[in-house]
């Protein structure tokens, strides 16, 4: 492949849209059921130490410690179903099933491809974000109308780890790949982030690290919304989400193009 | 050099790929008339699916030229595709689907509507003899049914041209019989078809044209009738027995070639009188007299060797 076709920018258009109705289609007939498996996980995190470590713990910031861990779980669960989705749906569609080689031999092209699945991925991890902000309503932890818009934060935060996914799973000789990212990189960086206590508790070299990290910027949106605040920087904080989704998205692009285009 | 006519549904021109330093497509020329079957003949890693893959744009080639339907590849490879079916060489059907489901999100990337698939899926089902299995899922279908499920997948936007990737290997004889059946309707219906096989019965019996390909190069190439009368004398006397192999090289003037595999001595003759009469009076060997065949063509081109 030239460098200029293995490096040119994607262009998907909209004819993403016939991929992203296919995944849709074996969520409906398939997946419904680990939707709650899905959310029972974050969901007992959440309930177990907000109400049970919380009832030993100081108020955070003016608000009980289940409900700054909420604002935490929801993007961290986020984040998790967006993984989860862009690296192992993903390959099995892309090197077990070949599901993605059946669609280019139509006049669908990979950028469609790739377009179709961080879409997907992003919806689906919407999904989860959304389920587990209704239990937090439900719950009364939330109750402000600011926290309606974390469901755009929700989306950002799914179209950048589907984007980063996306990567890796180009990247991957086999799914076993995948625990080097979430020891790696995923879980480190959910214990930095924010989500289970302040970002400010760790030492200040590894909290200005830790500040570049994405699922820091989404817990800097996503809890000062549900807590009925604006964000500080808020701008700033997409600015860098939607930045980091589309390079990765890019270099997805690139990478996946190496793999199955020579 | 082939010249680049608009009226052939796909034309070749000194195709080259290469892979790591290996040269897996070596120059390769050739053009298929519309209405018409096509063959690559070769042994395993001769380099057909590369081809096919460099025809349908999904890989750049080295060098080389590409006319599909009328588009050049791989530029305008995309509108190409658009009126074109293939049939890869390993089925990648949508495991989590019914038949029917299938048919409808494969149609749906070539940006045809649900109505216009609906319609289209009878007639399919019934030409992959599926009828009453549209709600079958994929999982219970055998190895046959999923291939026929396959081409017809490859036909849901009424395409031209098709591609077949070793369509027939890994299944029964019945199976293969069904699928060049099928092959035979589309051409008659005018179609083209350019199929990859390693089976020499299935391209002698499908194929207007057809090239054999070895080690990336095209070693010949025309109809299989007039290539088994160039390239090979016409009648084969295939001799077997512990003893075959001493008693031919003591009687090799009996044929015009004579090659030893194993136990079977084969001789290739104009006149296979001499040889009949004088394997008739050695009743330790058995014999077996039969016109060659495009095997005994593609077996003196390129070799009794094992590819793997
Ligand atoms: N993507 C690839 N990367 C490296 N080598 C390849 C690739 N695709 C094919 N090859 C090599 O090219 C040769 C021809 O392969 P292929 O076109 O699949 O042959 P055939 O379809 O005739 O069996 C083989 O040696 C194969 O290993
Ligand atoms: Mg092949």
């Amino acid at each position: 492949m030239s460098k200029a076709t293995l490096f040119s920018l994607p262009r998907p258009g909209l004819r993403w849209l016939p991929v992203w109705r296919r995944n849709f289609l074996v969520w409906r007939k398939l997946a419904l059921p680990s939707v709650l498996g899905n959310l029972a996980d974050p969901l007992i995190y959440m309930l177990g130490l907000g109400y049970g470590l919380g009832a030993l713990l100081p108020e955070i910031g003016g608000v009980s410690y289940v409900s700054f861990l909420a604002a935490g779980t929801v993007v961290a669960s986020t984040m998790n179903a967006a993984t989860f989705e862009a690296l192992y749906s993903g390959f099995s569609r892309m090197h077990v099933q070949k599901t993605w080689d059946a669609i280019l031999n139509t006049p669908l092209t990979l950028d469609h491809v790739l377009a179709g699945e961080l879409v997907w991925t992003a919806s689906k991890s919407l999904l989860s974000g959304l389920a587990i902000l209704l239990v937090i309503a439900m719950l009364g932890l939330s109750a402000s109308p600011l926290a309606l818009w974390t469901i755009p934060v929700i989306f950002l935060t799914g179209l950048t780890f589907g984007a980063l996914g996306l990567i890796i799973c180009a990247l991957a000789p086999s799914y076993d790949f995948f625990m080097y990212y979430f020891t790696l990189f995923i879980t480190p960086m959910t214990l930095v982030s924010g989500v289970f206590f302040p970002a400010d508790q760790l030492p200040p070299l590894l909290h200005a690290i830790a500040a570049w990290l994405p699922l820091s910027h989404a817990v800097q949106l996503a809890r000062p919304l549900l807590n009925g605040q604006i964000p500080a920087n808020a701008g700033g904080h997409v600015a860098a989400l939607a930045c980091i989704a589309t390079l990765a998205f890019y270099v997805a692009t690139i990478l996946t193009r190496r793999r199955l285009l020579k | 050099m082939v010249t680049l006519s608009p009226e052939d549904a796909l034309s070749v021109s000194d195709l080259r790929k290469s892979y790591d330093g290996n040269e897996v497509v070596a120059g390769i020329d050739f053009r298929v008339t519309r209405g018409t079957c096509f063959g690559l003949l070769g042994p395993n890693g001769a380099g057909k699916t590369t081809t096919l893959r460099c025809c349908l744009g999904l890989t750049v080639p080295d060098g080389g030229t590409i006319r599909l339907g009328g588009h050049t590849v791989p530029e305008e490879a995309e509108k190409a595709r658009a009126n074109v079916g293939v049939v890869p060489q390993f089925d990648n059907l949508d495991p989590d689907f019914t038949v029917r489901e299938n048919l409808i999100v494969y149609g749906r990337y070539f940006g045809l509507s649900n109505a216009a698939i609906d319609a289209r899926i009878p007639d399919l089902l019934d030409f992959a003899g599926l009828v009453g299995k549209a709600d079958a899922r994929i999982q219970t279908l055998s190895g046959g049914m999923k291939r026929r499920l396959t081409l017809a997948r490859a036909m849901i936007n009424d395409p031209d041209i098709i591609f077949l990737d070793e369509p027939t290997t890994g299944l029964d004889p019945q199976a293969r019989h069904l699928i060049w059946d099928r092959m035979k309707q589309l051409t008659t219906r005018g179609k083209t078809l350019i199929l990859t096989t390693h089976f020499m019965d299935e391209a002698e019996r499908l194929c207007d044209r057809l090239a054999i390909l070895d080690h990336g190069r095209m070693i010949t190439e025309g109809a299989p009738r007039n290539l088994v009368a160039t390239h090979i004398e016409p009648q084969v006397v295939e001799v077997f027995g512990d003893e075959a192999a001493d008693w031919a090289r003591e009687h090799d003037t009996l044929g015009e070639r004579i090659e030893v595999a194993g136990e079977t001595a084969f001789f290739y003759c104009q006149d296979v009188a001499p040889l009949l009469s004088a394997l008739h009076d050695q009743p330790g060997l058995r014999y077996l007299h039969r016109p060659a065949t495009l095997e005994d063509v593609f077996i003196k081109l390129t070799g009794r060797e094992l590819r793997d």
